[in-house]
């Protein structure tokens, strides 16, 4: 594989900022008036879909979020912050918050730690490399909802595969989507299955663009095992590209919705209510539009925070190589 | 043979033996998910492990699957909506993207801070505001409710202004000379050249979306039009109950085509997806 890089993270934010006008002003009034009579007619459709299906509902979902109204109601009434106070006040909401960003906590670690280390072996030697990096991209490749519901039957407490392997080795397995202690990392375990395919291609990319001759140099000046290599020339060369899978892992998995949706609908009690989830469930299945829409805000802004750590992340990755 | 190169092999084996223990779990779910679907019911409650059945009964799983829901329609609206959507992002990204990368239009600057800032929104954000739009339109449970909320997609503005800006001005000025519309200029010049782009993006689409659960789970009560995410938990929840035989019968229906495609064309699927480095 040439360059599995993402297209967009090698662009750093500030260069794209920079390019916004075109640099090439064509000469002559009339080709000029010409390209921005075309330009406009050609970027109208685009900004016109934009501004209805994603600024503009945006927009009203925090005009929203400062009123009481339900789906179907006739009449609403402005309350200011009364959503986010109840918010703060919510049980579910806290327990909600709480579990995401355990959720992020136990995924994002763990898979990227196992990508890295996967990566590190694929590329460490000859044999099997195709095999074992398509391998593990598969569940990344495959429907989650679909697979949602073969891990369900997989941890079925009695039928499924994983207890019925715990008994041969003499081991009681548990209920791992009902036990309100386990439920969560039953879900985290999941997620980590479902990422680590995608960091290890981001790190395979990484891997491949650290120079040959550097190891070569290392080389010379003693370093001779495989983890002297590691410690002097791949891992800070790959600091960059670490710190990014990071980012990503973390915004990926905060958004962790459909094993929760397929397979726990946030049960038992709400032991594994996550954030994305609450809002679904307070939007469209109680129809609190205005309480929902004051949840998708705290969303929102969680996930903005991750962005421009990510953008900021992307400035010194290019900064470095 | 030398002590260097038996600690070579060892090494090689130690490796192969980690990826190999790792690729076993990541395996299993596929495994077993097609291997319970040619059990037959006896041997699924059966305890103990086995991997290959027994007695086949495949043939009545899959039959299961495809009659007591609507298994193909499922497909086919997956068909139709990825279809759908990717036909409205690419006819209204290109020529928006082609106006940012290489005409200078009052407003321009503006536009691409709309598609800037639209990229750090996922789209679970205008989710209720849309909602009360196509309920009010009388257009829940219908196809369109499915493929007009993603109908333009900022991500592929900004992944094709990117390509569109390195295609050489000559040529586009050359394609004016002979006299052709800027519009031709966009679908006859500028398109063909940015193929690897809108290939990648393409499988981007395709995937986010066939896989997409949130917003189908929204808009949708109707079942004969569940795209295959919805129709595998209505096949869950209605028909299979403990039917494990037809149930993985019908997730293995629902992955295969994905699968199918990632597996044939893996280099062009890895770089469709992982191409999310903003949006995923």
């Amino acid at each position: 594989m040439a360059d599995p890089a993402p297209a967009i993270s090698a662009v750093p934010a500030k260069q794209v900022l920079k390019q916004a006008a075109p640099r090439n002003e064509p000469s002559g009034g009339k080709a000029r008036l010409r390209d921005r009579l075309a330009g406009i007619a050609l970027a109208t459709p685009a900004t016109a879909l934009m501004l209805a299906l994603l600024i503009g509902p945006t927009l009203a979902v925090g005009f929203l979020s400062l009123t009481d109204w339900g789906f179907g109601a006739r009449s609403f009434a402005f309350i200011g912050l009364d959503n986010y106070a109840e918010m703060a006040g919510d049980p579910v909401f806290r327990r909600s918050l709480i579990n995401t960003l355990v959720y992020v906590g136990v995924v994002m670690p763990v898979s990227v730690a196992l990508a890295l280390a996967v990566a590190l072996l694929i590329q460490g030697g000859r044999f099997g490399r195709t095999f074992f990096r398509t391998a593990y991209f598969l569940p990344v490749a495959s429907t989650l909802v679909a697979m949602a519901t073969v891990w369900q039957f997989m941890l079925h407490p009695n039928l499924g595969l994983v207890n019925e392997m715990l008994r041969l080795v003499g081991l009681a397995g548990p209920n791992w989507l009902t036990d309100r202690g386990l439920v969560l990392f039953t879900l985290a375990g999941i997620g980590i299955w479902e990422t680590i395919g995608y960091n290890m291609i981001l790190f395979l990319a990484g891997l491949m663009a650290i120079p040959g001759h550097l190891y070569e140099a290392a080389e010379v000046d003693g370093a001779h095992r495989p983890l002297d290599k590691f410690l002097t020339v791949t891992w800070p060369m790959l600091g960059p590209t670490t710190l990014f899978v990071i980012v990503i892992t973390a915004i990926r998995s905060f958004r962790v919705f459909e094993s929760v949706a397929v397979l726990t609908q946030g049960g038992p009690g709400n032991a594994s209510q996550v954030l994305l989830f609450t809002m679904y469930r307070e939007s469209f299945v109680y129809f609190r539009a205005g309480y929902g829409a004051a949840l998708t805000i705290v969303f929102l802004a969680f996930i903005l925070i991750l962005t421009l750590i990510q953008i900021r992340v992307i400035d010194r990755r290019v900064h470095y190589a | 043979m030398s002590a260097r190169r038996l600690r070579m092999i060892a090494l090689e084996a130690l490796r192969i033996l980690l990826l190999g223990a790792g690729a076993v779990v990541m395996l299993a779910p596929f495994v077993w998910m097609v291997a319970t679907s040619l059990k037959s019911p006896s041997e699924i409650f059966a305890a103990g492990f086995s991997l290959w059945p027994e007695d086949f009964n495949a043939y009545a799983n899959y039959a299961r699957a495809f009659t007591e829901v609507p298994m193909l329609r499922f497909l086919l609206n997956g068909v139709i909506v990825c279809t759908g959507i990717l036909f409205f992002q690419i006819v209204t990204a290109v020529p928006c993207a082609y106006a940012l990368a290489k005409l200078g239009f009052r407003g321009g600057t503006i536009v691409f801070g709309m598609v800037l800032v639209g990229l750090m929104i996922p789209s679970h954000v205008p989710a209720i505001p849309l909602y009360l739009a196509f309920a009010n339109l009388g257009l829940l449970n219908t196809y369109w409710a499915l493929i007009i909320p993603s109908a333009v997609s900022v991500f592929a503005i900004f992944l094709f202004r990117q390509f569109f800006r390195s295609v050489p001005d000559d040529l586009i000025n050359a394609a004016r000379v002979d006299g052709l519309s800027e519009f031709s200029i966009v679908w006859r010049i500028v398109v063909p050249t940015a193929w690897p782009a809108i290939t990648a993006f393409s499988i981007f689409s395709v995937v986010a979306n066939w896989n997409d659960l949130f917003w189908p789970l929204i808009v949708l009560t109707d079942t004969a039009l569940a795209t295959p995410p919805l129709g595998i938990l209505f096949f869950r929840d209605q028909e299979a109950g403990s039917d494990y035989g037809a149930l993985m019968a019908g997730t293995t229906i629902i992955t295969a085509p994905l699968v199918i495609v990632f597996l044939l064309a893996q280099r062009r699927f890895i770089e469709g997806i992982t191409l999310s480095g903003v949006k995923g």
